[in-house]
């Protein structure tokens, strides 16, 4: 069924099985955690800065395969941005999942518009957010943990 | 029993059915979250809406009569279905969940005093475990959990360390939501009066599938909600025993719920006016009573029937599915079958099913403790009504198969 293989394409399901950098992260100097408990789905998000670039991202967790290969995909691309690219990223990626007349071109999301997908279900796209909450809310140093099930 | 052929006869009375979804026409297995309808009590929605449509009670005009009339018809029908002795014994409510927290708000509130005891068990829905937990917070009373096992099943062996002087309400679902277990709660029932202590039944899940008769299970309150019965939503019903509703203080207070109202005193109706508070949901009453006729005509141990061989079939096509596990596998179960697979997320098992049209659900269903147990986030649930086919559940198996094949 095609449009089914829209939303999990193989790099997605291939992520979720073999989550890139799930792993904690002793000398992590930023952190961040989300949480959407009605999903069950969770994830440790650990990254380490240096002069304002993340020089490793790693994260652990649970959660569907849209979550997991998003924070696996999305711990892959950070390595070696700067905080401003990051947060730009965020920015662009959640446009091109909720925002209909955001005028996004996949290409410049790279890998991570594998995910274009998910903008045809609505009910999943708190899934593939969680992770790029949890990166932004890490660079903020905020406490309080992230959730994406009230957005 | 019903043949294929009455089944496409029957499926003919609810216009929902006949949908498209994704392109495929709509496998509804998501009836223990809510049924469906049918035009029989769409229809009587409509009527009043259209011919009847006043304020019930001390209207004196033609149409608040019609209206007054229809409104207490259907508590009538209520209290029929299930067993009840007196009318005045069935309140209505927004659910089973009012009816829950009305209780505990109630009767409750009025009788309980700290160090007293709420049994309720591992299995509860968070609509039978909240408002006691909330009541324990104003009273001092404590929440005791009746443990169960794997299979899904109470384990009532050491019961009487559990049911004793101190427990007061024991609050106990008939039929498990997540799990399908049916409980036999008759014996529960006994033992808790045997120690002075009542007992509330959560027959949400169990009211759909199965007759019930409080008056011969004895319990002294008895909740369900109309949706899950095909009935509207918006609409439940409490059944409580005439003694204690009677010595019970009221719920909310306003119109109707009382006898006269002064600055220096008011007096209050007696039940069931007492705890109805409020215009109320006078359609879906009535939409309620003609649910219950429908279910009538039909024949709940015939539904049920059918809904027990759906579940039969559909248990043993699924377990020739590679790495797909039953979450609750009582002996004596209700028409609900709740699973995971290794390595695909319930929630990702419910958006390839839908793609075929067919409606699961995916999460914790309210069952959180439930959940925990069994060491799993959430479960995929099917859950069958009288009107779902053999076919359907084949296209159900094949949509899993898809599932697994992606995720392989």
């Amino acid at each position: 069924m095609q449009n089914l293989r829209d939303l999990y394409q193989d790099l997605i399901v291939d992520h979720n099985r073999h989550p890139r950098n799930f792993h904690d992260m002793t000398d992590a100097n930023c952190f961040a955690e989300g949480v959407n408990p009605l999903c069950g789905d969770q994830l440790s998000l650990y990254l380490k800065v240096e002069n304002n670039v993340i020089v490793a991202a790693s994260f652990l967790g649970k959660g569907c395969a849209i979550s997991v290969s998003s924070a696996s995909l999305m711990t892959e691309w950070l390595r070696g941005k700067s905080c401003e690219e990051a947060e730009t990223m965020f920015t662009l990626f959640h446009d091109l999942l909720t925002d209909e007349k955001a005028d996004v071109d996949p290409t410049s999301l790279g890998k991570l518009a594998v995910f274009s997908g998910v903008r045809e279900y609505p009910t999943r796209v708190k899934c593939a957010t969680l992770a790029w909450h949890a990166m932004h809310a890490a660079l903020h140093d905020e406490s309080q943990i992230v959730s994406t099930e009230n957005e | 029993m019903l043949t294929d052929v009455k089944i496409a006869k029957l499926r003919e009375d609810f216009p929902v059915l006949s949908e498209q979804v994704n392109g495929h026409p709509l496998v509804y297995f998501d009836n223990a979250a809510t049924s469906q309808r049918p035009k029989a009590v769409i229809d009587a929605m409509n009527h009043f809406y259209f011919h009847d449509n006043a304020n019930v009670h001390r209207g004196i005009h033609a149409l608040s009569e019609r209206a007054t009339h229809d409104y207490e018809l259907a508590r009538s029908k209520v209290q029929q279905f299930i067993g009840a002795a007196d009318a005045s014994e069935i309140i209505f409510t927004r659910g089973t969940t009012e009816s829950i927290n009305l209780v505990a708000q109630t009767y409750g509130k009025a009788t309980l005093k700290a160090g007293d005891e709420i049994l309720i068990s591992h299995m509860e829905h968070h609509a039978n475990i909240v408002p006691w937990q909330m009541l324990c917070e104003q009273t001092g009373a404590l929440l005791k959990i009746i443990p169960i096992n794997h299979a899904g099943e109470l384990v009532l062996d050491n019961i009487t360390t559990l049911i004793h002087a101190r427990t007061k309400i024991v609050a106990l679902t008939h039929v498990s939501n997540s799990l399908g277990t049916i409980n036999d709660i008759s014996s529960i029932i006994q033992q808790a009066h045997a120690v002075g202590a009542k007992v509330l039944i959560d027959g949400a899940q169990a009211v759909p599938h199965m007759s019930v008769s409080v008056r011969a299970l004895d319990c002294d309150f008895y909740c369900f909600s109309g949706h899950k019965l095909y009935g509207p939503t918006g609409i439940g019903i409490l059944y409580g025993k005439a003694e204690l509703l009677k010595h019970m203080p009221p719920y909310q207070g306003g119109g109707s719920m009382i006898k006269t109202v002064s600055f220096e005193k008011t007096t209050y109706q007696d039940s069931p006016y007492r705890f109805e508070a409020g215009t109320p949901a006078i359609a879906e009453a009535i939409g309620l009573g003609a649910a219950i006729d429908y279910v009538n005509h039909i024949g709940l141990d015939v539904m049920a029937a059918h809904e027990h061989a759906l579940l039969d079939y559909a248990t043993t096509q699924i377990l020739t599915i590679p790495g797909l596990t039953i979450i609750g596998q009582a002996a004596h179960k209700a028409s609900i079958l709740s699973f995971i697979m290794d390595g695909i997320h319930p929630h990702d098992i419910s958006t390839i099913v839908d793609k075929y049209g067919v409606a699961i659900r995916a999460g914790h269903h309210c069952t959180m403790p439930t959940m925990v147990f069994y060491q799993v986030a959430a479960t995929a649930r099917a859950s069958f009504a009288f009107y779902n086919t053999f076919k359907e559940v084949d296209i159900f198996v094949d949509a899993l198969k898809n599932a697994r094949e992606i995720f392989s």
